[in-house]
């Protein structure tokens, strides 16, 4: 039986995702290899990195998120059959960090990995019933087969990078 | 052809030419992605059930609901609307835009909102309304209906779309490429993304306890229409409505692998309104966002619209089940090749339109397609909530009949169906439905009856008064019955008698395909089944399938009486036809009383399932005849439906028999459906794609068999080989005369 790590990352291979694995401490080193600039993003949850450091805006303006080519957000929960990422919309604006850019880049504790969309939505209960209620289930970069046949890149990301940090 | 009649046809011949092979093809990605994603679920059945049970009880409460869902939203913040109908929603949602002093509108794609034509409400204040979904976007600028639920244009290819794009945008640089077109679509809604006022959402699902509302996408312009501008308003149908937050997890498991067949599609948003984000006010660069005003406004608009009423109609209610995912549309023969524009009503498209037009718009509205849905059955075990979609159209068709006026022609057919059928019954319904006279009559005429049709004049009188088409080669009844032949030979004496059975003789077998039923005959004999052939009536199937319910119910109640105590007295029931053992085993269900329709679907068996379970039981293989050919075999819509397609393959390949089987939905003939003609030319453009398959190198010299009379009908019509029975394989006296 893989582990749920494993199956996460076959699956994230499925939906056109990449992933990079890194450490808390190696994860400021790890992001300076992926970031593309202009970068917008959100402040990590890891007191090992700065993303204000690698020149990222964490409070940007319309124009800023406009112009922006990479952003940088967490991810709570990866569902290991998908390649699912679930990202919170939070106040401080991850929704749209994760959203106009071309490049999302979502950074995920090895931790927050789930088996399955059953135990997802057991801990999505848990947050919601908490006051956090805005998630999307993000699978691979944006899409549309409107136009004649598959294209990545529609109104979202057009390529999405994972940053599984383990301890 | 009479007026009406030539009217469909030439809208159907127009969409064959214009839109059918675009459909058709994009169609075909959409079906094979189902396939594949649904055979990688392993709980795909269970979630299936537990949608079904979810639906069920969240239908059954929906009053509740919409309480529970309202104080939700309130407490949020947010506020909820609950709409009459259209105009009672679009008032609400025009003052809301007109209190926000909105100019632009962005609105990501809803099924719900073209229903109420909000975009036109809109539009008439002034408002410029923008559909930001790209496929949305293209049937705005072209100014055309959706042609698909989910893929709303999937009627225009690439080569359509930038040539539109081309000439009303002007472009110097021509666009080409899915990904320019993508791009420049993109650009131009990102603009109005920005600039919007008012961002407008359908809902996929909403969970009543906590006011989330789920939204199913892959572009992510719906994750930008909520979270750009301050106001939000969602318009949903109040059957959108589960009841609690977890409820969602097997929707979403199944929703894009039924719809677009991906397992789950790029984004799933579950947004519990107002949302966290901070608006985003463009016309602001360069203050920091955060910095600005946070304050965001969220209208939830439920739209009872005909809803809560259908509700409370035994018969249709499980239209409110379904969840638009679009697998009944994706997997329908008929739709495949003439899309929404033809299968569909004012707003919803494909087998379950029938249901929901029945409900918004009403009768006429379902009356304009219905006829379209032949019956076959395909779409029934593609619902992810397990409609009878079928059956919900037998309904409406029944309703139909009921509320037309008689016909100048209708003295014709009266003579053939019983009274309970209305006056108003368009006497090309009343006589495919009376099929068990007309074969009566036929058979005992024969051969007059068979050359009667090809005098002079006659076939355009046919087509003229009952829309037989001229083209379709009519039966050739036999004098001499199955039965007759039966009861008039010396049957063999069996040394041990393994079984006891009723080979049931369908009108069809019994007057047309006399030859199967006599090798079906023969083959059980030879293994040791002690076949009996009383007279029973047939199954109903014929009335059913033109809508005749109570017809049907009377041919149901007939055949139980006959049937019952030759079950009760150890006799199992083996059926050639597979759309009459389709009756046996589903739809008597809710023609008849349990007691009565339990015994039959329990002792009625497949012939080749019955054959299979012979073998299986000791059965002598060496008393059939053995493998003299390979084989192209096309099994019968309503039969791969009950799971049974299988065996004839099976005893087919135990017998040495190389098989390739078919695996198109359906050979488009579908009983009297394409004998009509009104639809000759679909049914044909249908066919084309199963006599196709048996043409090819590998399978032109085969010989073909096929389980079911029309798809048999069809395959003589199209092939030049001449279809059999697979029974007649089996059977020595036919091999070898």
């Amino acid at each position: 039986m893989p582990t749920p790590l494993e199956t996460f990352e076959s699956s994230l291979q499925d939906v056109e995702s990449s992933v990079k694995h890194t450490t808390p401490q190696s994860l400021e080193a790890t992001l300076k290899t992926v970031i593309e600039r202009p970068a917008v993003g959100v402040q990590l949850p890891f007191e090992e990195c700065s993303l204000a450091d690698l020149d990222v805006a964490l409070d940007p303006t319309p124009r800023a998120l406009q112009t922006a080519v990479c952003g940088i957000t967490t991810a709570v929960l990866g569902i290991a059959t998908y390649g699912t990422l679930v990202l919170e919309a939070t106040p401080t604006g991850s929704e749209l960090s994760s959203l106009f850019p071309d490049h999302h880049i979502a950074v995920l504790r090895a931790t927050d990995i789930v088996p399955d969309m059953e135990t997802a939505f057991d801990r999505l209960s848990e947050l919601v019933a908490a006051g956090r209620g805005d998630h999307v289930l993000a699978t691979g970069p944006s899409a549309t087969a409107d136009m004649g046949s598959l294209v990545y890149g529609a109104h979202g990301p057009r390529t999405v990078t994972v940053v599984l940090v383990e301890e | 052809m009479d007026g009406s009649r030539a009217e469909t046809a030439a809208q159907i011949e127009r969409l064959l030419e214009t839109e059918g092979e675009t459909v058709s093809e994009n169609l075909t990605d959409l079906n094979q992605g189902r396939y594949e994603s649904v055979d990688r679920l392993d709980e795909y059945d269970a979630y299936k059930t537990r949608a079904r049970s979810i639906k069920a009880d969240a239908i059954e409460r929906l009053p509740e609901l919409i309480e529970t869902v309202s104080t939700a939203v309130e407490a949020n913040g947010g506020s909820v609307y609950l709409a009459d109908d259209a105009d009672d929603a679009n008032r609400y949602i025009r003052e809301v835009v007109q209190e926000e002093n909105a100019e632009t509108v962005v609105k990501s794609k809803s099924m719900t909102t073209e229903e109420i034509e909000c975009n036109e409400a809109l539009s008439a204040d002034g408002v410029s309304v923008w559909e930001t979904d790209l496929g949305e976007f293209v049937l705005q600028v072209a100014d055309e209906s959706p042609s698909h639920i989910v893929v709303p244009a999937i009627h225009k290819s690439r080569a359509a779309i930038a040539e539109l794009f081309n000439e009303t945008f002007e472009l110097d640089e021509p666009l080409e490429t899915p990904a320019e077109l993508t791009n420049f679509a993109r650009e131009h809604l990102g603009a109005k993304i920005r600039a919007a006022d008012v961002g407008i959402t359908g809902a996929n699902f909403i969970a009543a306890d906590t006011g989330t509302i789920a939204l199913v996408t892959s572009e992510g312009n719906a994750r930008k229409t909520v979270a750009v501008p301050d106001t939000q308003i969602t318009v949903a149908g109040v059957e959108k409505l589960l009841p609690t937050l977890s409820d969602l997890q097997p929707f979403v498991e199944l929703i894009g692998r039924s719809g677009t067949g991906q397992d789950i599609t790029s984004y799933v948003s579950l947004f519990t309104p107002p949302v966290e984000t901070p608006p985003v006010p463009f016309d602001d660069p360069d203050t920091p966002i955060a910095d600005g005003n946070r304050d965001r406004t969220f209208h939830l608009v439920l739209i009872d619209n005909g809803r809560l009423a259908v509700r409370d109609d035994p018969q249709l209610r499980e239209t409110l089940y379904c969840i638009r995912c679009s697998a009944c549309l994706n997997s329908c023969a008929n739709f495949q090749h003439v899309g929404g524009h033809a299968f569909g009503g004012e707003t919803y498209s494909g087998g379950i339109a029938t249901g929901w037009e029945a409900t918004v718009e009403g009768i006429d509205s379902a009356a304009t397609f219905n006829d379209l849905c032949t019956g076959c059955t395909r779409c029934v075990n593609q619902c992810p909530v397990n409609i009878d979609i079928p059956w919900i159209n037998t309904v409406v068709r029944d309703r139909i009949n009921r509320s037309g006026d008689a016909d100048a022609f209708s003295f014709l057919v009266d003579p053939l169906v019983p009274d309970t059928q209305p006056d108003g019954l368009d006497p090309q319904k009343r006589f495919f439905g009376s099929f068990e006279r007309v074969a009566t009559l036929a058979s005992k005429t024969a051969p007059v009856s068979n050359w009667l049709p090809k005098l002079p004049g006659v076939r355009s009188v046919l087509e003229r008064t009952l829309g037989i088409d001229h083209r379709r080669e009519l039966p050739q009844f036999k004098r001499e019955t199955l039965r007759s032949w039966f009861h008039s030979r010396d049957g063999p004496a069996l040394d041990t008698v393994r079984r006891m059975a009723v080979l049931y003789p369908d009108c069809y077998t019994n007057t047309v395909h006399v030859e199967r039923g006599k090798a079906a005959v023969r083959v059980l004999e030879a293994l040791g089944v002690a076949v009996e052939m009383p007279a029973i009536r047939s199954s109903g199937r014929a009335p059913l399938s033109q809508g005749m319910i109570d017809t049907a119910r009377s041919h149901a109640s007939a055949v139980a009486a006959d049937l019952i105590p030759l079950i009760d007295d150890g006799r199992d029931v083996v059926v050639i036809e597979p759309g009459e053992l389709a009756m046996f085993r589903s739809e008597y269900e809710k023609l008849l009383d349990g007691e009565r329709a339990e015994p039959i679907a329990t002792a009625s068996y497949d012939l080749f399932e019955y054959i299979y379970g012979l073998l299986e039981n000791g059965g002598d293989l060496t008393t059939l005849e053995g493998a003299a050919e390979p084989v192209a075999y096309h099994a019968h819509c309503q039969q791969r439906t009950l799971g049974l397609e299988s065996y004839t393959t099976a005893v087919l390949e135990r017998l040495g028999f190389d098989v390739i089987e078919s695996d198109v939905e359906c050979c488009g003939m579908a009983g009297s459906f394409g004998y009509k003609s009104e639809y000759y030319d679909l049914s044909v453009d249908v066919g084309t794609a199963l006599t196709e398959q048996f043409q090819t190198p590998a399978t032109s010299d085969r010989t073909v068999v096929a389980s079911g009379t029309s798809c048999s009908d069809q395959l003589d019509d199209l092939l030049e080989r001449t279809p059999r029975h697979p029974i007649e394989l089996l059977d020595s006296h036919t091999q070898n005369s």
